[in-house]
């Protein structure tokens, strides 16, 4: 894969919800404002997924949502990074035995970087986009 | 000009499960007239997790860590409403303590939850500093709710029979502190919201629910208030301890001297609120009884007490959006036979329909954020039966009802 150059100076990030129960996205939308701020360093929400390069999945996968997650999915261009943020979307958390889960993140799509907590603390999410940004640079270097 | 000249063709535009004016998974299907929305209808039901059925195998113990996360907004209120119901099964005496430290909790949550709405409206009206000064300020309500609680989101302080930390006096000055802040930012937040020129012409008279409607559609909370209809349940239906607490529903024609149930109303009623949560947390700051703050530290020994109780119970809680209630019933087993789950926004969501209605494309998300709606929170129940998904009419419903009489009877 190879990056083009706009990583080395931004990440755009778009944020889909497969079914979370909102404390994750309270905590997504602080991070972006004034405490954290981490549009100084050029990371911040996008409306869409055709201008995204990270994708931030909250919650678990739901039925209904998991056909809408592989679409948005295939609408982010590549080199694309997906972020599991909440431990209900890494494992099922304390939905693990729900009757309507596609069960966990990483069997519908692959994820690249895991954000555990319930929720992750900003600083955590905001740990968690760095280590993709880390991940793209070592992609670009064509190390595995 | 060829024929049909004047007329608009009646188009449907559909939004949603997933759109960045909305903040979770919810599909509107609108049929417009050119700009204008001629009807709009809407299919929540996207974050269905089965919460009830998982709780139904669960123990009252593990099913407030399930109620916590019902909702990551409002984590204290689901938590609250299911202990109030649990304890009046399981006859379970609440120490007063505990009833001042969750009120504290409760409207600390209402601070934050309404802060939070007024940046998501903000940025809905395309005011984008706006959102981020009121997120700024929010912060300091998390730092004291992580304070207290240990978390920032989904607290799990409230435990079946009292809370599981106390407040020391060492935190008293901390909340204290935080309160005169919000009291002194209040009047800049109203001004800053109440008197902008863009926000007045964007709200005022936009989205209108009437009284008659408000009352018809049962809507709850900041929504009815809006309307004019005095509701409250801290002031109605007093639960923990806001019965020795002094609690007036806020209704919009105490700031603006009238009430149009407009977007504007609803921002005046949930910004008075915020000063009002402000007094109530300083008054149980001082009225605060010493002593225990729950019924039954060892939590095997409640256990034991939850699984001898039989009988059912409602348990009610005024949420930052309205009356939220919890429907358990108990049968002498570990986990109880029955729970119904009915969130604010539930009651609300169909004030939608008359809201959106002659509306104006470009209104529809400060319209549809307007009612705080929390999916979250609503999405309950779906009847699947055979992979299909059974939409149940009036007449079926009717027709149910009158099998169940039959039933009983015979």
């Amino acid at each position: 894969m190879k990056l083009t150059r706009s990583f080395n100076r931004s990440l755009w990030a778009f944020h889909f919800n497969s079914g979370s129960c909102n404390g994750c996205e309270i905590e997504i939308v602080a991070v972006i404002t004034p405490r954290y701020d981490p549009e100084r360093f050029g990371i911040k929400l996008v409306g869409t997924p055709r201008h995204a390069d990270v994708l931030i999945i909250t919650g678990p996968v739901v039925k209904k949502m998991k056909d809408r997650l592989l679409r948005v999915y295939a609408q982010i261009p590549e080199p694309k990074v997906v972020m599991c943020v909440g431990t209900c979307g890494i494992s099922g958390g304390v939905f693990y035995d729900s009757y309507n889960l596609e069960g966990p993140v990483d069997e519908v799509i692959p994820v690249d970087v895991y954000v555990p907590g319930c929720p992750p603390r900003p600083e955590a999410i905001i740990h968690g986009v760095v280590t993709a940004l880390t991940k793209l640079e070592r992609l670009q270097e064509g190390k595995p | 000009m060829s024929e049909g000249e004047g007329k608009k063709a009646p188009y449907t535009l559909p939004i949603g499960p997933t759109h960045p004016a909305l903040k979770e998974p919810v599909m509107f299907t609108f049929q417009m007239e050119g700009e204008t929305i001629k009807d709009v209808d809407f299919a929540p039901g996207q974050t269905h997790r089965g919460i009830e059925w998982m709780g139904m195998r669960r123990n009252p113990v593990q099913i407030v860590h399930l109620t916590d996360r019902i909702c990551g907004i409002c984590g204290v209120v689901h938590t609250l409403s299911f202990c109030l119901a649990v304890e009046q099964i399981a006859e379970i005496e609440v120490p007063e303590r505990a009833d001042y430290i969750r009120v504290i909790v409760h409207e600390l949550e209402r601070v934050q939850s309404h802060l939070l709405w007024a940046g998501v409206a903000a940025h809905e009206l395309g005011f984008d500093s706006l959102l981020h000064l009121t997120w700024r300020v929010r912060e300091q309500a998390m730092d004291v709710i992580e304070n207290i609680t240990g978390n920032r989101v989904n607290y799990g302080i409230v435990q079946v029979g009292g809370v599981r930390r106390d407040i020391t006096p060492e935190q008293h000055p901390l909340i204290e502190e935080c309160l005169t802040t919000y009291e002194g930012l209040l009047s800049s937040l109203l001004d800053l919201f109440l008197d902008d020129r863009s926000i007045h012409m964007r709200c005022r008279d936009r989205g209108i629910l009437t009284y008659d409607d408000a009352v018809h559609l049962c809507t709850v909370g900041p929504t009815s208030r809006a309307s004019g209809v005095n509701m409250d349940l801290r002031q109605d239906y007093p639960y923990a301890a806001y019965g020795d607490l002094d609690v007036r529903a806020i209704l919009p024609d105490q700031y603006a001297g009238e009430t149009r149930g407009d977007v504007y109303d609803r921002i005046v009623v949930r910004l008075l609120e915020v000063g009002q949560s402000c007094g109530i947390i300083r008054q149980c700051l001082s009225e605060m009884p010493a002593g225990e703050i729950t019924a039954e530290p060892k939590i095997a020994k409640l256990l034991a007490v939850c699984k001898k109780a039989h009988g059912e119970a409602i348990g009610r809680v005024e949420a930052p959006r309205g009356e939220c209630l919890h429907y358990v019933r108990m049968d002498g087993k570990e986990s109880p036979t029955s729970w119904k789950v009915k969130a604010s926004s539930y009651s609300n969501l169909m004030s939608w329909i008359p809201m959106l209605r002659g509306e104006q494309i470009a209104d529809i998300p400060i319209i549809v954020a307007s009612i705080d709606p929390c999916l979250s929170c609503t999405d309950r129940v779906a009847v699947i039966r055979g992979g299909r998904r059974n939409i149940l009419t009036k007449e079926e419903l009717h027709r149910l009802s009158v099998e169940a009489t039959r039933r009983l009877q015979a």
